[in-house]
């Protein structure tokens, strides 16, 4: 059977397991019924695509049902992008819903979960496969609603209430630039399968139009910012897998679309296509970390750091593109194979750590890092796994998080080349600003890690928890493997994208799996390499032998005692450094110009004997430069209009007639 | 490929024999940079092998370990030893031909101190003191402006040499690039940021306990017997480290080809050790001469070191002779 076909049913398939989430009303069992069927339909997803991707990646595979728009049918097609993307996506869907037939069973509310669970997989699958503009919008809405009916899951919560509202405009508005995008990629002529815009080519003046359109559309659901101000509400009210699933897995549906648009059908690329995505993508990688370390609520880091990761892959797609504008093919294919590397990555990890905050807040029941602390001792294996997930997105040799930064950073060397004076001009700013993320992100997952699962706990419910249930950890310990596996033989993931990205920039990088020792080398040896197996391989050996000969010669003896902390008793585990505390250098530093951050110190004079009250404010600033005026000016048009309502039947005839002949001077003055 | 026709045994031994002499030296900087600073104050100082003697004394002690610390406080002391060491080991001391340069560039040897500090600055969280949170805390605002200013001097230096891989630009620095601005920049900023990592004044002072401006040796305080000892020698590590990848960028006369007869090797060694004892010199030198700064001025000095890395690399986007 044509793979395609194959991953159709796989799409039939979960469509109907929404059904069997609504019938069987016993949750256990529907639980194991919806995210069994998952798994399986999942998992062959994956092989499905990773066999086309490795054996026949140049031939398409296409499907047209007679569904959609009357003449021209719904198509669909398989090609590399697709495939790769495919198996990103449904590798997520596998671990997610793995991890939730364990954790669906502390789910509240399990049947708003499991109907709408498989509907956002089928969803996500159909917008990879869609070779249509119809069927790729309609696909893109059926996705945005699903995972809005997970944000919903607890809607007695206000937070939850307004963060579904908040993503509903969001995601409404990402679809509606969207629409206008594939719109004037349609042409006159309304050409909406995929195959006809591309042979319709370059738009002109337009095109400038429509990539501006496309970023809105799909950055608004990937979380550039200033468009990302949805993603850190709806993220986390999800359940944690869901959260997982929209955090890790959604957020790549929308690089998808924004490759698919502007890689494939806007035809061949002018240089400053680059410019505005570079801007975006450094932008919201360095304020998205920012952002990611002033927070408390865990999974609220996590969306945040999403976020980050989401600025960097679209740096790399920006430099993919101001390469491919001038011709530069194999700077563009490190580029892109840097950015797709980092979409792999992000969705294992990012899954990773949404399982970990999922399981921490199974047995503690709290998100707020200021309550938890200690969980290590009581929680070792959901600790081990988050810390390899943790070390993973800082970006750590040997992880995988290294592999696709260095790759990045070998781009960004390669960008002298670039024979424009605002790129030469904007690309060493682009590369301080990743080296600024990088560090920032080491920082704020050692504050993730450090204040959850470390030091002594902070309330009752930490000093109380256990580890979460076997598949859980299964879940994530898959993942953590996969971390590792990737990170030390980035080479087979190279030569395994090679496809994707000459489909892309028609060029690719060179064969990886040939050097010897499995290095990978990105223009020639003299220039860089890398062998992340060499250097697991050495710390392990250098970490066991310094432990070996240390044994040998040292003394064994261990003593536990109080902690020394200069001599001070401290029994109070509230003076430990808090989540606020450990980030205050560095909001000092950065906070001034990200947040415009004022602390006020309230110190009662001496004999008063009210406490000292620190504050700290810290302002949005896309709320208040962007939103905020925007919702200012639908008020003042609202309260304006609002008068209409309340006409005598005397006024409205006169406004219908005025109306009328206004539109009738209109038409007749058209040229 | 360039390592397979380098005979292998040669490249073999000089890599093992590198890593031995970091391994070795390493204290002695320490103790020579001790001796040097007390001198300069005019106190006697302790003698050049204290450090050596403090490491083994440590070994032999128990080691205490806080009721409240988990596994993790146990193991990274051994982590953060052997990132630290493999990144020193990668870096050309005396001889460029090491074997398995080609297995990690100039980023990696970044990265894998930026391991270390991240696993050290757990640890420093993990009892759950105030001290081990504050020196964290510090700790996570001075990496997150020395790594970046870190890579973009790497950027200037990659670009000036065409590689990001120690051994070549090492060789292509003493075929000569001339003097140029950019590199200029990139050597006090390097300076700086070498300054900042390894905590010497200004900006953290490793003389000191209890001392609320310490931010290394807050994070560390829990540490003792032969945990502590790794820790220090990794300190120790990372110093010469330093001083060997100022010299092999900068100062790269004395360092053996590949290949080279065990002459030319005995008398890198010899350069090398000369060029230490300047570095050492120089530190205590500095050192002596300014004071400790707030930890909040801290952030202008790294800026400084950032900025001057970026206009080095910006530089080098608009001008290929600067």
């Amino acid at each position: 059977m044509a793979p395609i076909i194959l991953l159709l049913w796989h799409v039939a398939v979960l469509l109907c397991t929404v059904g069997l989430g609504v019938v069987i009303r016993r949750s256990a069992l529907a639980r194991r019924a919806v995210y069994g069927v998952s798994i399986a339909t999942c998992g062959l997803a994956v092989a499905v695509a990773l066999v086309h991707l490795l054996a026949s990646p140049a031939i398409d595979s296409i499907a047209v049902l007679p569904l959609g728009l009357p003449w021209i049918g719904a198509n669909f097609r398989l090609d590399a992008l697709s495939a790769f993307f495919v198996l990103v996506i449904n590798l997520g869907g596998a671990a997610a819903s793995l991890y939730g037939l364990g954790y669906g069973r502390h789910e509240s509310e399990p049947r708003r979960v499991l109907p709408f669970f498989p509907a956002f997989l089928a969803g996500m699958n159909l917008v990879l496969l869609a070779d249509d503009a119809f069927t790729f919008l309609l696909s893109w809405e059926f996705m945005s609603l699903a995972s809005w009916a997970l944000v919903m899951t607890h809607h007695r919560d206000d937070d939850n209430r307004r963060a579904g509202y908040v993503y509903l405009v969001m995601a409404s508005a990402g679809t509606f630039a969207l629409l206008l995008a594939f719109g004037l990629l349609a042409g006159p002529e309304g050409g909406y399968a995929f195959a006809t815009m591309r042979a319709r080519g370059p738009s002109g003046d337009l095109t400038g139009l429509v990539l501006t359109l496309a970023l809105l559309g799909t950055g608004s659901k990937a979380g550039l910012v200033p468009l990302h101000v949805w993603l850190p509400l709806a993220h986390p009210a999800a359940p944690s897998h869901v959260s997982a699933l929209m955090s890790g897995v959604m957020t790549k549906v929308a690089v998808y679309g924004f490759i698919r648009i502007v890689f494939d059908l806007l035809g061949p690329p002018a240089w400053w296509w680059g410019v505005p995505v570079l801007i975006a993508g450094a932008g919201t990688a360095a304020l998205g970390v920012l952002y990611a370390l002033m927070q408390n609520d865990i999974k609220r880091v996590l969306a945040y750091s999403t976020i980050e990761n989401i600025g960097l892959i679209f740096v790399g797609l920006g430099l993919a593109l101001a390469f491919e504008g001038n011709g530069m093919k194999a700077a563009a294919a490190l580029a892109m194979t840097a950015a797709l590397f980092h979409v792999l990555n992000h969705a294992l990890f990012k899954s990773l750590l949404f399982f970990g905050a999922g399981a921490v807040l199974t047995a503690t029941g709290e998100r707020r890092m200021e309550m938890l602390g200690g969980l290590l001792n009581r929680m070792p294996a959901t600790g081990l796994l988050f810390l390899v997930g943790a070390a993973a997105i800082s970006a750590l040799p040997p992880l995988n998080g290294f592999a696709s930064e260095w790759l990045m950073l070998q781009a960004i060397l390669l960008s002298p080349d670039l024979p424009q004076w605002a790129l030469k001009l904007l690309v060493p700013v682009v590369g301080a600003l990743l080296a600024l993320a990088a560090a920032l992100a080491a920082a704020c997952f050692v504050r993730a890690f450090g204040i959850t699962f470390l030091g002594r706990p902070r309330s009752e419910a930490a000093t109380k928890a256990h580890d979460v249930d076997r598949l859980s950890i299964t879940a994530m310990a898959i993942l953590a493997l996969l971390c590792l596996f990737t990170g030390v033989f980035p080479a087979l993931i190279i030569d395994a994208l090679a496809p994707v990205v000459d489909g892309l920039t028609d060029t690719r990088m060179p064969v990886q799996t040939h050097i010897a020792w499995l290095s990978i080398v990105p223009i020639a040896e003299s220039r860089s390499s890398y062998n992340g197996l060499l250097v697991f391989l050495f710390i392990t050996v250098s970490a066991s032998l310094a432990a070996f000969v240390i044994h040998r010669v040292a003394s064994n003896r261990v003593r536990r005692a109080p902690a020394w902390d200069c001599g001070f008793p401290n029994s109070s585990p509230a003076t430990q450094y808090t989540a606020n505390s450990f980030a205050q250098p560095v909001r000092r530093v950065f906070g001034g110009f990200a947040f415009r951050a004022t602390e006020r110190v309230d110190m009662p004079a001496p004999g008063d004997g009210r406490p000292a009250r620190m504050t700290v404010t810290l302002h949005d600033l896309a709320w208040e430069l962007v939103y905020d005026p925007v919702v200012g000016l639908v008020n003042v048009l609202a309260e304006r209009l609002n008068h209409l309502q309340f006409l005598t039947i005397r006024r409205y005839l006169s406004l219908v007639f005025g109306a009328l002949v206004l539109l009738l001077l209109i038409i007749a003055s058209w040229p | 490929m360039a390592m397979i026709d380098m005979s292998l045994i040669d490249g073999l031994s000089i890599q093992i024999s590198q890593m031995v002499l970091v391994l070795v030296l390493a204290p002695l900087l320490t103790g020579l940079v001790r001796k040097v600073k007390a001198r300069l104050l005019r106190r006697q100082g302790p003698p050049l092998l204290q450090p050596y003697r403090d490491l083994i004394r440590l070994v032999r002690k128990e080691a205490v370990i806080a009721e409240s610390a988990s596994w993790l406080f146990r193991i990274v002391p051994y982590i953060v030893f052997a990132a630290t060491w493999v990144a020193a080991a990668l870096v050309p001391t005396f001889a460029t031909g090491l074997l398995f340069s080609w297995s990690a560039d100039l980023i990696v040897i970044i990265a894998l101190l930026g391991s270390a500090r991240f696993f050290l600055a757990l640890a420093g969280m993990d009892v759950g003191t105030s001290f081990g949170g504050i020196g964290s805390s510090r700790e996570a605002m001075i990496a997150t402006l020395a790594e970046p200013a870190l890579i973009m001097i790497v950027f200037t230096i990659a670009l000036v040499a065409g590689s990001t891989q120690l051994s070549t630009v090492a060789n292509v620095m003493l075929a000569g690039v001339g003097l140029r601005v950019s590199l200029g920049m990139a050597l006090i900023a390097l300076i700086i940021v070498a300054i900042a990592e390894n905590g010497r004044i200004p900006v953290d002072n490793p003389a000191t306990h209890l001392e609320l401006t310490m931010v290394h040796e807050a994070m560390v305080l829990e540490y003792s017997g032969r945990h502590l000892a790794l820790i220090e020698l990794a300190s120790s590590i990372k110093l010469l480290l330093y001083a060997s990848l100022i010299a092999c960028i900068f100062v790269p006369w004395g360092l053996a080809p590949a290949g080279a007869p065990l002459r030319v090797h005995l008398i890198g060694v010899v350069v090398y050790a000369a060029k230490l004892g300047v570095a050492a010199i120089m530190l205590a030198l500095f050192e002596t001469m300014i004071a400790k700064m707030r930890v909040f001025r801290v952030p202008d000095l790294l800026g400084a070191a950032l900025m001057l890395g970026f206009l080095g690399t910006l530089l080098r986007f608009v001008s290929r002779s600067l």
